[in-house]
């Protein structure tokens, strides 16, 4: 690999990571709002609003960086950089084609369970830092819901990994079949809901819920650090949708694949972002312990079974 | 934070504010609750942060300028609360108020709860997290409020009541607006319960959540709705009929009462929602009972200066949260001596105290949520 | 209301209803109302703004005296009008110097212009009168005058209303010759 290709990839990896959170979040803004029967942002940039997201930006830019007195100011700094960093660290490896890719390491499903668990990390030190009873309890709710989710997403993404007889994305990838759809469904579902949980989105907001905990361990935060949070929340959508669509949907496979792989694995992560977002806008929230009990009687049982399936699966197409 | 038993970790006790400004509180409502993790362990109640000193304005108010300090207090049910004071001064006079200015009062009464009931189901979800159904129900308020400022002029504080009947006769085709209205609430009303009943998260979240006995009911003097969910069978529009509701309710009629047992947060929003599909049946009874009056004045008319005579008297009617009641006594003056008021929200949020020990925050919002107060009702 | 008691059945019917109707919400027409750019309908009672007809007004301070919130200045004096024919007595007549209401405080009740007896106040739907500084509030006679122009005429009544409609007593002449000082 030359220093130019090394440089293109990594300034692919950096714009993707830009452009990709704001158009979900302008997806969220306007799809909410038709399915609450209203419009959302029309004005900024002129047509439907679509510069909303750019207009939010220049405003938290301009805004005041408060630290309170009472935080712990350089974890409380830093926090929000570990929460964007962590994600832009599992955007490159997850492949968007067979050659496109930031870094292609062969354990790369393990690199992004890894670092995407460190986004949560930033959340706990947020509400911890911060020197305010709410964001403690969220924080401390975040690390409860870290200890729920990450089992079942670690067992569902075992289970891709064990079909495809590979840690890798681009190997998983290859080795996909129209047959997966059906046959690692459960362990779809299983991250699917586990991802939401591990993202912090409805419904398993409950860090942040802000009906109850105010905005959790984001309730001090202002200015540019609060948007690295929002940023970072949408990024880890991203990154999370992405990822399903290449284990379970098959990334880039598709008519025209030669040519358009790229755009297939965007178009289905996509989809799995419209369901993530769709959650939200239609339902309440759980409480923390619901989802404890979600994640131990449902979750790792059902990815335990599916494991299992693949087990016999992979034996029977063995022989 | 969390105690694990016997010589585990020591767990300090963490007193949280809950308020005065805070999403969940509706205004400036103060909870000072004690918590041990998040498990809540005590729980006051702090009021007085929105008190006005109405029951004093109304000492220096004349009956009509009254009205118009009573309706704000519980600004969901402003119509409710002018009906309130009108019909206190009008027993006292002995007045006799026209039958068409009763039917549009209890037409109107009966929108406005629907007002209110709306509210509740809209931001109660929004505090269990979901943010769709608010945009709804707001849906819904807004036909309404249509044809509410229609005849009114007013959007909350409707100030159409008058001591004697109302200010105004209805605007030319405003009957069929309001059976229209009626009509388009209720065709979309399905979109709203589908976002609530049988929603498994918001069941896991509201049932057995915050179950509120009887006997603390009858104990704090709860009323309206949330008694309703426990199964106390209460309601002053059947129970001590004013405004046209003795016909309305009578065996046959279009009302009923709902009653819930359970006496959890779901019990209270089923109420709150069927009370919807109820009042919205009144209402159209009350459009046919008008359509087919003969014509009449809707006010009667006044002394220039009205003086109520020397005396007292206790008037309390179904508001939409529960019991509101005027207490007046006059010493023959064109003010009140005294002029009381008994707001349904003061009592149901004092019962908080005994609800909320025990329970986890998550919880505390959704019972919160589920006691159905405005802040102006508590503090008055 | 049996389907509310029942017990949902299926995995999740109650969570894929909400979705349901979320994404059929989505394909219908919003229901919004681009405000600055659409202006709402507001119906002829809308209590937006209080509009003066200086001509009519006779000084008389009824409105500044039943107002629940003291919001109405009035200031005016009395002037002496010479006999219109010959031999007749000249007439004092109130001059209004100055009508104020103070839009901040305001409570829009409308009790000014129910009692005002020689029709000088008007409701006006009109609403866009916000100001930066809360004096600006304080709506001058010009400027009071200036809503007559955004009046509506009165809402013609349903069919069963009684024709002749209830009045208010116009005010004594005992109201209307009462100095300003003295009702303050």
């Amino acid at each position: 690999m030359t220093v130019t290709e090394v440089v293109l990839r990594c300034l692919i990896v950096l714009v993707g990571f830009l452009v990709l959170p704001l158009l979900i979040g302008q997806t969220e803004h306007k799809l909410m709002a038709h399915m609450q029967g209203r419009l959302g942002p029309m004005y900024a940039g002129g047509f439907h609003g679509w510069a909303q997201l750019v207009a939010d930006g220049v405003k938290f830019v301009q805004k005041e960086d408060v630290v309170p007195s009472a935080a712990d100011k350089p974890v409380f700094r830093f926090a929000p950089a570990l929460a964007l960093a962590s994600y832009l660290m599992a955007l490159a490896v997850v492949p968007l084609g067979p050659v496109t890719w930031g870094a292609n390491v062969p354990g790369s499903l393990v690199w992004v369970l890894a670092v995407g668990g460190i986004g949560t990390l930033g959340t706990l030190m947020a509400g911890w830092s911060s020197g305010n009873k709410y964001s403690l309890l969220g924080g401390l709710r975040a690390a409860a819901q870290l200890i729920s989710y990450e089992l079942p997403l670690i067992l569902s993404c075992a289970s891709f990994a064990m079909a495809a007889g590979s840690l890798s994305l681009v190997a998983i990838g290859h080795a996909w079949t129209p047959w997966w759809l059906i046959w690692q469904l459960p362990g779809a579902l299983v991250f699917l809901v586990a991802a939401t949980a591990e993202l912090q989105r409805p419904p398993f907001d409950m860090p942040v819920a802000d009906s109850e905990l105010v905005f959790g361990p984001y309730t001090e935060y202002t200015g540019l650090r609060f948007a690295f949070f929002l940023l970072a929340e949408y990024a880890g959508i991203v990154v999370m949708s992405l990822l399903l669509a290449v284990l379970w949907l098959g990334g880039w496979t598709g008519p025209f694949d030669h040519q358009i792989g790229v755009l297939w694995t965007l178009l289905k992560g996509f989809g799995i972002a419209l369901v993530i977002l769709w959650m939200r806008m239609s339902w309440p929230r759980l409480r923390e312990d619901q989802l404890q009990r979600i994640a131990w009687l449902w979750l790792v049982p059902l990815a335990l079974l599916q494991i299992a399936i693949t087990a016999a699966g992979v034996v029977l197409m063995s022989r | 934070m969390v105690g694990v038993g016997a010589g585990g970790l020591a767990s300090a006790d963490m007193v949280l504010n809950i308020g005065p400004q805070h999403p969940a509180t509706h205004g400036v409502l103060r909870l000072r609750i004690t918590l041990d993790g998040e498990r809540i362990r005590r729980a006051e109640p702090i009021v007085g942060y929105m008190h006005r000193g109405a029951e004093k304005l109304f000492e220096v108010r004349d009956y009509r300028q009254i009205m118009v300090l009573a309706n704000r207090h519980d600004w969901l049910s402003a119509f409710s609360n002018e009906i309130g004071v009108a019909l206190t001064v009008e027993r006292m006079l002995g007045m006799d108020v026209p039958e068409r200015a009763t039917w549009t009062r209890t037409l109107l009464a009966e929108l406005n709860r629907v007002l209110n009931h709306l509210m509740f189901l809209g931001s109660y979800p929004l505090e269990l997290g979901a943010i769709t159904p608010i945009f709804y129900s707001f849906r819904e308020r807004e036909e309404l409020q249509a044809v509410m400022e229609e005849i009114s002029g007013g959007r909350m504080h409707y100030m159409f009541s008058r001591v004697g009947g109302l200010r105004d006769d209805l605007p030319a085709g405003w009957l069929g607006r309001v059976a229209a209205s009626i009509a388009a609430v209720r065709r979309r009303l399905p979109d709203l319960e589908s976002l609530l009943v049988g929603n498994e998260i918001l069941r896991a979240r509201t049932r057995g959540v915050g179950v509120l006995s009887p006997e603390l009911i009858e104990a704090y003097g709860v009323s309206g709705p949330i008694a309703r969910a426990s199964g106390v069978d209460v309601d002053l529009r059947r129970d001590r009929p004013y405004l046209a509701y003795a016909e309305l309710f009578a065996p046959g009629g279009p009302g009923r009462v709902v009653v819930r047992s359970a006496g959890d947060c779901l019990a209270r929003l089923e109420v709150l929602l069927e009370q919807v599909h109820v009042s919205l049946d009144l209402a159209q009874a009350c459009l046919d009972r008008l359509a087919a009056l003969p014509a009449g004045p809707v006010n009667v008319k006044l002394p220039k200066v009205l003086k109520v005579p020397e005396g007292w008297d206790y008037v309390a009617t179904e508001n939409p949260l529960g019991f509101n009641g005027y207490y007046l006594v006059s010493r023959g003056d064109k003010t009140p001596w005294r002029l009381k008021l008994r707001s349904a929200s003061f009592n149901n949020v004092a019962v908080l105290g005994e609800l909320l020990p025990g329970t986890l925050i998550a919880d505390m919002v959704a019972i919160l949520g589920s006691m159905f107060f405005v802040v102006g009702d508590i503090d008055k | 209301m049996a389907r509310q008691e029942k017990e949902s059945r299926g995995l999740v019917p109650g969570l894929l209803s909400g979705m349901a109707t979320t994404a059929r919400t989505a394909f219908r027409p919003t229901h919004t109302r681009q405000y600055p750019d659409v202006a709402p309908d507001l119906p002829p009672r809308s209590r937006g703004v209080i509009a003066l007809l200086a001509d009519n007004c006779t000084s008389c301070m009824l409105c500044a005296r039943e107002c629940p919130d003291w919001c109405i200045y009035i200031d005016s004096h009395k002037e002496t009008i010479p006999p219109a024919s010959e031999g007749g007595r000249p007439r004092q007549q109130n001059v209004l110097d100055r009508f104020a209401i103070d839009f901040s405080l305001c409570m829009y009740c409308g009790i000014c212009i129910e009692v005002c007896p020689f029709d000088a106040l008007f409701w006006s739907p009109e609403f866009e009168y916000a100001e930066t500084d809360i004096r600006d509030l304080l709506h001058e006679k010009e400027r009071l005058g200036e809503w007559m122009a955004t009046v509506p005429p009165p809402a013609a009544f349903e069919p069963g209303a009684l024709e002749e409609v209830v009045v208010d007593e116009p005010a004594t002449e005992e109201d209307a010759t009462q100095p300003p000082e003295a009702t303050r």
